[in-house]
């Protein structure tokens, strides 16, 4: 059985077919970011199917409740304007839902008739469908421009604006995370704690799409970062953008408008940023790392020492979002693997230049494309195989034709728990990745080796 | 919000002034219509419902768009065209293999399903049109898969820009010569749910596709299948019964369909309509252009099955396949017998609810007959008014603009093609005897007095329902899946049913009676609290000795 049985060997150039893509589009992005403010109601201002499917892989991938509402356009918004739609939303939403914001997002349909956010708002507070202390946040987030990662970084940046310039410094620090799991989210605030370092994290999924089962139906849980923390957030001593893609736009605009000095660093996944994350953080707030941040590391370090005979010169393709890929590239690297193939959906020429960069004199070509798709990826592999997959659910049908063991990683994964509640950033997050490529490395190895060189002990 | 504590004896009336309580007057006047309790009035009919009328804005809806209906739903599960989404990258993103449509291409079969083509538009072809990318990537696609057939599915922004995307079609088609290439107006804002979407797909397969191949295929009863996804296999598990009992289904629409399937179909000598919703209006446009009659069945429930067959031999009217018809039904049903006992005692006088597309709504609610179990409160996504008040009710349908931009056509008996199945005097003569022709009396007709029929229900309401009158077992969709589980009521989804399935035919209902008594006596429902969340007074004091 093949099931990709149509991917040819032979790569030819494709100039207008993107077949099996490596991203999607802005307003998901936008709706997840969203969900990480407190009390908050994300708003899909175009046609409801872009809801529907946002609202559906958002769930299938964090196996929670996603609510989100849409203006729901027919032809005649589509021609006339979505202002009426949005004025009657606002209304119906603060009415029957009680939310404390209403984060509103653009689709391609309200982005190309040109509707203007800030005048529908204007409109809608001024007829008076704001109640008192509520707020609307809008961003814009076409379909046609950049991808999903790109949506999300235009609500963070939206999520920034509130932050109100601050003459008396707060002492605390702004960490924008990017888009990673809202177990991630909890574990960088985790590292925080142990460094003794106040943070405000936004946006803050965790407590938000990790709630428990008890019975009872919360529309807005306890988590998310509040409405008065972001205003506050331009007080803050410094800021800790993780992920260029993801998070730089909104941490430059509070170092520009808010005078809050920002460091733009790579995600926190694996070894090297990790430490370059707790580093900068430790001179940002001006405390000194315990011992017990040193502790992890070396717990980290051993595992790699320990476990890097089945590490060394392993081949790997993945895929995924911009910020995540360049840091596992580095991870990877750093263990003495190699990532062969690395491929994103969303442009970006400095992603490749980044990567060239990691992989340069490793001792392997690194073949690197931004604009690209898991059809062209699947073609290089089928040329030169790896030994392992990095990448969303969508790679299993790569791995099972070709027969290469897949560590689920990124956005999104429809078909495996785990994801929601054990950490990949930081110490703890590299020691479950190593954990994963190990266990799939060694059961390939278990399964493949013969009866004479098939060992107890590895 | 809202605490799961069942209230008992609450009468409908009750329920729906509840269900509206909260709602902005504009909102409760209109949902007020779309929520009808179903008994006899004076007038010893049921309420009218309101239905297949625009989603409020801002109200968190259960419902996709027109290119979800059209691509996602009619076209998705045809293995061997090649559908390319016209548009940004997302909405072929979503619509990749994301409704379990299975099929079985065979050992050299073509099969195009998991892959997602799109010409993924960027900001410089919203600006200066898209046509040319379009043209682009069919001639990609074609070079690269020399496939039978190309769609093409315009999203959103191609509507606004007013890309010809037929127009491009149509020249490739003739370019190509052995590809027929054709495209779908199915713009997300079209219409007022996926319904528009599925009337835009079915018009343009039966205007290009259907009757291409004239050859005459063998077999002895030949029907077509319409309105069967093949959701979980139940496709196959309907092909399986159908085959056996020497039934040959020629084409079915559109689960596990191909190219040539579609092209064969108006050789059939009956339609067979499973989602009245979704296409009953091409079994009309078969019968009109081909002469083949259509009847209404229901492969959902073991009886629904045995009935349906026993009404596709009656049609037939021969005895060789009435009694094989017979032995089959004969040979299936001690399996499903054996299935009921085992569940009944576990599943009887246990309650559901039903939110789900166009017609499972109502299917389903057999299986949960044949278990013993009531459904208190059920309503379409995206149904019209026949769906639930019976075909009776077309004729005073409203067109309303929504509608008007949903192409109707006409078609007209085939001057070569065109061949009554039955005589005018046969057909007489079997709706003398009680045979129904083309019809559906609808949802309202199966559920009982005083419970509440619900269009285009919403998260509010669904969560409300499940508040008041806590159902054992909720069906819906992905997007009502976790809300109403974190109300420690347990959810199937109908749509693509979660994992599991098939749920149709005979073996389906096994795996039905299995996967409810599972959902609904799972201990997993009674860990919701700890035990000191339900005893939490502290009484004494425990000391250690």
């Amino acid at each position: 059985m093949v099931l990709l049985r149509h991917t040819p060997e032979e790569v030819a150039e494709r100039k207008a077919l993107m077949i099996n893509p490596a991203k999607t589009c802005q307003p998901i992005g936008a709706m997840y970011a969203a969900l990480g403010i407190h009390g908050c109601l994300p708003h899909s201002h175009g046609s409801q199917g872009c809801c529907a499917y946002h609202r559906s892989t958002l769930t299938r991938h964090y196996k929670e409740p996603i609510s989100a509402a849409t203006s729901s356009f027919t032809e005649g918004a589509s021609v006339f304007g979505g202002q009426a739609n949005l004025v009657q939303a606002i209304n119906n939403i603060f009415t029957v839902y009680e939310p404390e914001v209403i984060a509103v997002h653009t689709t391609c349909l309200s982005e190309t008739i040109g509707d203007d956010l800030k005048q529908i708002f204007d409109k809608a507070t001024k007829s008076g469908k704001v109640p008192e202390g509520k707020t609307l946040i809008g961003a814009p987030t076409p379909s046609y421009v950049g991808s999903h990662v790109t949506g999300f970084s235009n609500m963070v940046k939206a999520m920034a604006q509130l932050a109100e310039h601050g003459k008396k410094k707060s002492g605390k620090v702004n960490v924008i995370p990017g888009w990673v799991e809202p177990c991630d989210m909890a574990e960088i605030k985790r590292m925080a704690v142990l460094v003794g370092v106040d943070i405000t994290l936004f946006p803050d999924t965790s407590g938000v799409l990790d709630g428990p089962l008890t019975g009872e139906y919360t529309m807005f849980p306890k988590g998310g970062v509040t409405i008065d923390e972001l205003k506050k957030a331009g007080s803050a001593i410094g800021t800790l953008a993780l992920g260029e893609w993801c998070s730089a736009d909104a941490a430059r605009w509070l170092d520009s408008k808010c005078k809050v000095p920002c460091s733009i660093l790579d995600m926190p996944f694996g070894l090297a940023a990790t430490d370059r994350f707790i580093d900068v953080l430790r001179t940002v707030a001006g405390v000194p790392v315990p011992e017990s941040v040193a502790f992890e590391r070396g717990q980290l370090v051993d595992m790699i020492s320990d476990m890097h005979q089945y590490l060394y010169g392993k081949r790997v393709a993945i895929w995924g979002d911009p910020d995540q890929l360049i840091s596992m590239c580095e991870f990877l690297v750093s263990l003495d693997m190699q990532p062969v193939y690395v491929v994103t959906g969303t442009p970006g020429k400095k992603f490749e230049k980044r990567i060239k960069e990691i992989c340069d004199g490793k001792g392997f070509d690194v073949k690197v494309k931004a604009k690209g798709d898991m059809f062209l990826m699947h073609q290089w592999i089928k040329n030169d195989p790896v030994d392992l997959l990095i990448g969303n659910t969508y790679g299993k049908y790569i791995a099972r034709d070709e027969d290469i063991p897949l560590l689920r990683w990124g956005f999104p994964i429809l078909d495996r728990q785990g994801h929601q509640y054990f950490p990949t950033v930081g110490y703890k997050g590299g020691l479950r990745l190593l954990e994963k490529m190990l266990g799939l490395l060694l059961d390939r190895k278990d399964r493949d080796d013969p009866e004479r060189t098939f060992e107890l002990v590895l | 919000m809202a605490k799961t504590k069942k209230l008992v004896q609450m009468e409908a009336a009750d329920v729906k002034d509840e269900l509206l309580a909260k709602y902005p007057p504009k909102v409760a006047r209109k949902r007020a219509k779309q929520i009808m309790i179903n008994e006899a009035t004076e007038s010893e009919a049921p309420p009218e419902i309101l239905a297949n009328v625009r989603t409020i804005p801002g109200i968190i809806t259960m419902r996709g768009c027109t290119y979800a209906g059209c691509k996602g739903v009619i076209m998705g599960p045809t293995r061997d065209i090649v559908n390319i989404t016209h548009g940004p990258i997302g909405c072929g993103f979503y619509s990749w293999l994301t409704r379990r449509n299975q099929t079985e291409p065979g050992p050299d079969g073509d099969n195009y399903m998991p892959y997602c083509f799109s010409t993924d538009m960027q900001d410089q072809d919203i600006i200066f049109g898209g046509e040319k990318k379009l043209e682009a990537a069919i001639q990609e696609a074609y070079d690269l898969l020399h496939p039978k057939g190309i769609c093409v599915f315009a999203t959103c922004p191609v509507g606004l820009i007013g890309d010809d995307i037929h127009a491009v079609c149509r020249k490739m088609k003739e370019k190509f010569g052995d590809c027929n290439v054709f495209a779908f107006s199915c713009e997300g804002y079209k219409g007022v749910s996926q319904s528009a979407g599925h009337h835009i797909a079915n018009n343009q397969v039966f205007s290009h596709l259907v009757g291409e191949d004239k050859e005459q295929p063998e077999g002895e009863y030949k029907i077509n299948l319409l309105g069967e996804y093949n959701i979980g296999g139940d496709g196959f598990e309907i092909d399986r019964i159908l085959k056996k009992c020497g039934i040959t289904n020629l084409a079915t629409f559109s689960g596990n369909s191909s190219y040539d399937q579609f092209a064969r179909a108006q050789h059939a000598d009956l339609s067979c309509v499973m989602c009245h919703r979704s296409i009953n209006y091409v079994a009309d446009m078969l019968e009109t252009k081909y002469g083949i009659p259509w009847i209404k069945v229901n492969f959902i429930g073991a009886k629904s099955t045995a009935k349906s067959l026993r009404k596709i031999g009656e049609y037939f009217g021969d005895p060789k396949l009435i009694d094989r018809i017979e032995e089959v039904i004969a040979e299936e049903m001690p399996a499903v017998e054996e299935a009921i006992a085992d569940v009944l005692p576990r599943t009887e006088g246990k309650t559901a609810m039903m939110f789900v597309g166009g017609s499972r709504a109502h299917h389903y609610q057999d299986l949960f007959e044949e278990m013993g179990m009531k459904t208190l409160s059920a309503g379409y996504e995206f149904a019209h008014r026949d769906d639930y008040e019976g075909r009776h009710v077309i004729p005073n349908l409203t067109v309303d603009a929504d509608s008007r931009n949903i192409e109707e056509i006409e078609v007209e008996a085939d001057p070569e093609l065109y061949e009554p199945r039955k005589t005018p005097d046969e057909i007489k003569k079997l709706e003398e005897a009680g045979y129904e022709f083309k019809h559906y009396e609808g949802l309202n007709a199966q559920m009982d007095k005083g419970t509440i029929v619900i269009d285009d229900l919403n998260q509010y309401e669904a969560e409300k329902l499940v508040e008041l009158l806590k159902p054992d077992v909720f069906c819906a969709g992905i997007k009502e899946k976790y809300s109403i589980q974190k109300c420690g009521v347990p959810m199937k989804q109908l749509h693509s049913y979660d994992s599991g399935g098939p749920y149709a035919g005979f073996k389906g209902a096994v795996n039905f009676y299995n996967e409810i008594d599972r959902l609904v006596n799972s201990k997993v429902w009674s860990y919701m609290k700890a035990p000191w969340q339900e005893n939490p007074e502290l009484t004494a004091t425990f000391v250690w000795e």
